[in-house]
């Protein structure tokens, strides 16, 4: 029942196919989210399976002390050529394509560290740590750094799709927040008006004010920033953004007739604001949506190039940025991330304009 | 040469494919007055607009037909040529005078674009003209009023701006869409009036387009019947009026709301009373917000309605009818006495009157405005039920929603479809059926008709009648329009100002009206006729 359109939606569902653009960033924004979810199935430096003497091991999930191979460390490295040699002897491995994750150090480096992107380089150069050169079962696609490392030995493409989910899940995670917590301020605001309206709008004033990256630079100073901290410290400054918007639509809808014909049947205000008033003010909120995900990523991302940002360490674009600025004798850190995050930021403004037009009432087929 | 000033011909008008105008054709000579008439939808302003090609291009297209204005092909001249007839030969007034006058420009700024536009007058020479129009339209010291802006006038003193400007170029054509629609009728008539004078005393000839049939037989010399893009009838006025031809035309002449309510029965139940009951909104100023007066939009007013009974309010706008309807709702604030069936529940908060609002209801003015756009027939009707009566599931709500949807004539088979695909006849029916799903004692019906087709109206007005007979019910009656009135209600008050000019029978009141007041109201209402002074303007 759920997913039986209304009449409504299904215009708007039309109308933002209509949008070819928009349509399409969308199906291209939700396939590359798909697949960062599935990173480590992707990028990892543990194989998925492992076929060792007659028993099929897990290893990305389970951690298999290196005694079940015969070592004595407490974890594996199934990237180290002794355990490779004994799994091979003794069965088989399936890799997922990118054998390194994002915080893994490749240490057959071809060139220092930030090395540059494998297809510039002949098969020789990019293999010459190996023993047999590019004669060596090593040398395989999957051991490539396809677009170089940075200036700790990290695989680019690791970190680009492991941080592109971190990014993601942040400006998803910190828009719903700050969206429940904005409408639902807009809501009272603008329902009950008066002196209600008048004290919290005065509030935000003040509270919008204050200077928010000097806050964060500050708790830096004695709690490192994690993801959740991170988020919650922002949810708490970012709340503003949609109050004035929502609070707008329940000004001009609180006198329409059919809100004054529900009162005349009895309902209570907070159920004339949910059933009535929010379904009209979520249409403006929705309309916003994609470009507060777009400013949320960027707020992440600036933050982690300034170092304020995800513990050092994890994989994040802001951090790739600040690489790329630190070395600019290594181009391809500077292109990549430019790239991508030029990417990632105009498919979510096309999706925002795409999800405008459907929304927008006035809009006629053409 | 004829004295043919305006000829139509084979006109059609496209939007996409739909075809909103069919092959129309149209003429109308020097210093008369042509009336295109029909319902809304029947695409008489859209072929007014593309006289002048005000059309949203390329949305409409013309597929086919001329429109030859001093027998020059208006369809074929370029934008240029357009703008010099445009605000000088042709002109236009349109209905809504708040939105087609600019809110951010004066009164003198308005006309005086439109001098200097099409004559370069300017300065001092400019102003003296702007004062001689704005007196020709009956604008009362006018060279008070040139440095005012839209809000500070009244609706009527807009129209009369916006007549201005379409004079200030004596133009030979002037075109009126609906000009009176949004008025009050005491200020319609006067409008009404100012355009006959203005137009015989310019020789210019009048394109009026209408809904209103008693407009069409007070004003013009020529009708055009018009029903779904295709003139159905024509003719000349009296002709048309006595022997209608065709079928659609005798149904809008037969569509005036009709029929007498039996005489006031004064034993009858008394269901809602009030006793000096008063509305002021206070005027605050200054930074404290201190109260420094009051507006009196209801100032101490009794009143009894009784069961099977309705009692009219009638009074222009700004007169406090709605505020008084509203009062007795118990949805805005009001001091004195407020009595339901002998209970008192002017002091009752909004929980205390919760289980009362069964028994009250209230049907509004917009159709298009009082249903929620997001919910379903079934939910809209069904929402009182669920507060009102918990214990319902969800079949029996379903069997009320029928009986309801059955009652006011809509096919409950539509009950999942949304309001917008409704007409406004319609959606007012389904108002109606939300207010009856509770069976109420008393309903506050607020100007239910106003905003309905002619024939709409009497239908609507025959239903209410049909089910105040069947479940005995109460109704205030809150209206302008006392076409309406007459045909519903027993007993009526005149209000004027927030408190009663008159009160009586509505059948005395109507033969036999006591102030000047009421007697300007009903001329003006029925007979189109303007008493001026005791009215607003």
């Amino acid at each position: 029942m759920i997913f039986k359109l209304n009449a409504l939606n299904q215009r708007r569902w039309t109308l933002f196919r209509a949008n070819r653009r928009g349509f399409w960033s969308f199906w291209i924004f939700t396939l590359l989210f798909l697949i960062s979810l599935f990173a480590p199935l992707i990028a990892n430096d543990k194989p998925i399976l492992v076929g060792y003497k007659g028993e099929v091991l897990f290893p990305t999930l389970v951690n298999y002390p290196e005694a079940k191979f015969g070592g004595f460390l407490a974890e594996t490295n199934y990237r180290d050529p002794v355990n490779l040699e004994e799994i091979a002897a003794n069965g088989w491995m399936l890799w997922p394509p990118i054998h390194y994750s994002y915080n893994t150090t490749n240490t057959e480096l071809p060139l220092p560290a930030p090395s540059p992107p494998a297809s510039t380089l002949s098969a020789d150069v990019a293999c010459a740590k190996y023993p047999l050169k590019a004669a060596d079962p090593q040398c395989s696609a999957g051991n490539m750094n396809w677009l170089g490392t940075d200036d700790q030995g990290r695989d680019v493409v690791a970190r680009l799709i492991y941080g592109y989910r971190v990014s993601i899940a942040f400006g998803l995670i910190l828009t719903i927040f700050s969206s429940i917590i904005g409408i639902a301020a807009g809501a009272v605001q603008g329902y009950y008006g008066g002196w209600t309206d008048l004290i919290f709008q005065r509030f935000i004033d003040i509270w919008s004010s204050m200077p928010t990256l000097y806050l964060l630079i500050i708790i830096a100073a004695f709690v490192t920033p994690t993801f959740w901290l991170l988020l919650s410290i922002l949810v708490l400054f970012s709340w503003t953004g949609l109050v004035r918007l929502i609070r707008a639509e329940f000004l001009r809808a609180r006198n329409f007739e059919y809100v004054r014909a529900a009162r005349a049947l009895g309902l209570s205000n907070g159920k004339i604001m949910f059933r009535h008033l929010l379904p009209n003010a979520m249409i403006s909120a929705v309309t916003f949506m994609p470009f507060l995900i777009a400013g949320s990523v960027t707020t992440l991302t600036a933050l982690d190039y300034l170092g304020f940002g995800l513990p050092p360490g994890s994989p994040s674009l802001g951090e790739l940025v600040s690489q790329g600025k630190n070395n600019i004798q290594a181009p391809w850190l500077g292109f990549t991330i430019f790239i991508l995050m030029s990417t990632l930021l105009t498919l979510l403004v096309f999706i925002g304009e795409a999800v405008r037009d459907a929304l927008d009432p006035r809009k006629t087929f053409t | 040469m004829s004295d043919v000033l305006l000829d139509v011909k084979d006109l059609s008008v496209a939007f996409g494919k739909n075809l909103a105008v069919d092959h129309v054709s149209f003429s109308l000579n020097k210093g008369e007055t042509l009336a295109l008439v029909g319902e809304s939808g029947s695409g008489k302003s859209v072929s007014a607009l593309s006289i002048l090609k005000l059309l949203p291009y390329p949305a409409a297209s013309h597929p086919s037909g001329q429109i030859f204005f001093n027998g020059e092909d208006l369809l074929d001249a370029d934008e240029a040529d357009l703008r010099r007839v445009r605000g000088a030969k042709i002109t236009m007034i349109f209905q809504e005078p708040m939105t087609s006058l600019n809110p951010l420009h004066s009164v003198e700024k308005q006309i005086g674009e439109i001098l200097e536009l099409h004559q370069g007058l300017k300065g001092q020479a400019a102003r003296l003209k702007i004062i001689e129009l704005l007196e020709k339209v009956g604008i009362r010291e006018a060279s008070t009023r040139l440095q005012d802006y839209p809000h500070q006038l009244s609706g009527g003193q807009r129209q009369r701006v916006m007549i201005a400007m379409a004079l200030a170029n004596k133009p030979d054509l002037l075109i009126a869409d609906e000009p009176t629609t949004a008025l009050d009728v005491t200020v319609q008539a006067q409008i009404l009036k100012l355009l006959k004078d203005l137009q015989q005393e310019f020789g210019m000839a009048l394109l009026l387009i209408t809904h209103d049939l008693g407009i069409v037989r007070h004003m013009a010399d020529q009708v055009c019947v018009m029903q779904k893009g295709k003139i159905v009838e024509r003719g000349a006025a009296k002709t048309v009026f006595a022997k209608p031809q065709h079928e659609y035309t005798r149904m809008l002449l037969a569509a005036e709301p009709k029929g007498n309510p039996p005489p006031a029965d004064l034993s009858a139940a008394k269901i809602v009373e009030t006793r000096n009951l008063k509305v002021w909104f206070p005027i605050r100023r200054g930074f404290f917000r201190k109260t420094i007066g009051y507006i009196k939009a209801v100032d101490g007013l009794d009143l009894t309605v009784r069961a099977g009974q309705t009692l009219g309010i009638v009074g222009e706008s700004g007169s406090g009818k709605t505020t008084t309807g509203l009062a007795i709702l118990r949805l805005i604030a009001s001091e004195g006495e407020i009595t339901y069936k002998g209970q008192r529940i002017d002091g009752f908060k909004s929980k205390a009157m919760r289980p009362l609002r069964k028994d009250m209801q209230v049907v509004f003015q917009d159709p298009f405005g009082s249903l929620s756009p997001r919910l379903s027939v079934l939910q809209i009707v069904e929402e009182g039920l669920r507060i009102q009566n918990p214990n319902m599931n969800a079949a029996e709500r379903r069997a009320r929603v029928t009986t309801a949807l059955e009652e006011v004539g809509l096919d409950p088979a539509t009950m999942d479809r949304y309001p917008h695909e409704f007409s406004g006849g319609q959606r007012q029916r389904i108002a109606i059926a939300r207010a009856l799903a509770l069976e109420p004692k008393f309903i506050m019906l607020d100007e239910p008709t106003s905003a309905l087709d002619m024939s709409v109206q009497a239908q609507v007005v025959d239903l209410l009648r049909g089910l105040q007979k069947k479940h005995n019910l109460a109704y205030l009656f809150i209206s302008h329009d006392l076409k309406v009135v007459r045909a519903l209600a027993n007993e009526m008050i005149v209000m004027r100002n927030g408190v009663v000019e008159e009160r009586g029978p509505a059948t005395e009141i109507f033969n036999n009206p006591q102030t000047p007041y009421t007697k300007a109201l009903i001329a003006a209402s029925l007979n189109l006729k303007a008493i001026e002074g005791i009215v607003k303007q």
